[in-house]
């Protein structure tokens, strides 16, 4: 049997209902990007879980790094003022 | 990597899985637990796809178009299913093609029970109340898994597997409600599935050498002697709704226990049908093999005409 190279490696993002954002529900193979969306609708769609499909080349994703995590995200930690909880209202005050 | 940034990614590893939160692709993991999440993904992998087979042969000769479509949906979701595990499997690095390399040479595994031949329509009913019954049983709590890929592709399946497992009871009904003979068909099925369909948990736990670091891992939940259990209490009201007699003399319900007791299957068996000489293990991957080298064709000309767009 040849070796043959892999098809690119596409993810799947589905939209379950108009309204809603895609989600992300998994990622396939493919030679080109019409034959993405085909193996995505046979592959993610069989009982109407959706009504649009983007399938995105997996190497043209730029993701931030577990390794950044603390540099990147730390900042918001400590930023409790941004939260309703922070703020203390008298219970009697309705509507808030 | 200095051994404090090695030391603090173990450690970083440990809380999550102590907090059982899920790792993630991208995380630092231990090389075996990269490897335990591969070994058992691609096992899983391999049985939805070697798992079309003996169904599959069916197709053709489903007596009658409901049963045929819904048979054909099944088998279409069992494909389905084995790609949605190979997509998690390689977020942990490995490629598809070594995957299914590895599955034609025999270094990798599949579960046992597809080695067992489907010898009678019966069988596809029986194929969808015990050995799916059985599936689903150790499937539901890995949707817990420790890995998040993989429970995520875990929670898909069981949402689509229940189906299975209907439509497969639904026939044995039908056909329990038949002739003398349909009836004896049923019984005969069932007497032929449900030892191997017990082999589907693994070993017991005293002989399973994975078992304890996969718990401690989080990658697996539950025991196979404790998943055996459920799936043993679960089907005897099932048996006797349909009308048929699970093939064990040693099966009584325990009042002190409040579980059934029940007797063990072959584990001489089992190991023979693992190391290679079920009755099916030679077909099936010379079936799998054909399959991909008679498709390479098709796979070549997409990617040619890719290239001649692109």
């Amino acid at each position: 049997m040849t070796v043959q190279p892999e098809w690119p490696l596409y993810e799947i993002f589905v939209r379950g209902k108009r309204g809603l954002n895609h989600v992300h529900v998994g990622s396939l193979h493919a030679a080109d990007d019409e034959m993405a969306l085909r193996h995505a609708r046979d592959v993610y769609t069989r009982r109407n879980e959706g009504v649009s499909i983007w399938a995105v080349r997996a190497d043209l994703i730029v993701a931030s790094s577990p390794d950044e995590k603390d540099p990147l995200f730390a900042p918001a930690g400590d930023k409790v003022y941004r939260h309703p909880t922070f703020y203390a209202i008298p219970d009697d005050v309705p509507h808030m | 990597m200095t051994d404090t940034v090695q030391a603090d990614r173990q450690a970083d590893f440990e809380r999550t899985i102590e907090r059982h939160d899920r790792i993630e692709p991208r995380d630092w993991m231990p090389e075996k637990y990269r490897a335990t999440v591969v070994r058992q993904v691609a096992q899983h992998a391999h049985s939805e796809i070697i798992g079309m087979q003996p169904e599959g042969n069916w197709l053709t000769r489903a007596p009658s178009l409901r049963r045929k479509a819904i048979l054909l949906a099944k088998v279409q979701d069992e494909a389905g299913h084995g790609l949605y595990l190979y997509s998690a499997c390689e977020t942990l690095g490995v490629t598809r093609g070594e995957l299914t390399q590895k599955l034609i040479d025999g270094r990798q595994k599949y579960s046992s029970i597809f080695n067992y031949p489907a010898l009678s329509y019966a069988d596809v009913g029986t194929i969808g109340w015990l050995v799916d019954g059985a599936a689903i049983c150790n499937q539901v709590p890995l949707c817990r898994t420790s890995y998040g890929p993989y429970g995520r592709a875990m929670i898909r399946i069981c949402k689509e597997e229940s189906f299975h497992q209907r439509q497969g009871f639904e026939l044995l009904m039908t056909m329990m409600s038949g002739t003398d003979e349909q009836r004896a068909m049923v019984q005969e099925s069932v007497d032929r599935f449900w030892w191997p369909a017990l082999m589907m948990f693994g070993p017991p736990d005293a002989e399973s050498p994975n078992t304890a670091q996969s718990m401690a891992w989080g990658i697996k939940r539950d025991t196979n002697d404790d998943l055996r259990q459920k799936f043993v209490d679960m089907s005897v009201p099932q048996a006797r709704a349909l009308g048929v007699t699970l093939p064990d003399p040693d099966l009584a319900w325990n009042e002190e226990r409040g579980h059934h007791d029940f007797g063990q299957p072959d584990w001489h068996e089992f190991a023979a049908v693992v190391a290679g000489s079920g009755p099916c293990n030679a077909q099936r991957i010379a079936h799998r093999k054909r399959a991909h080298d008679e498709g390479a064709w098709v796979r070549e000309a997409a990617t040619a005409f890719a290239a001649k767009e692109a």
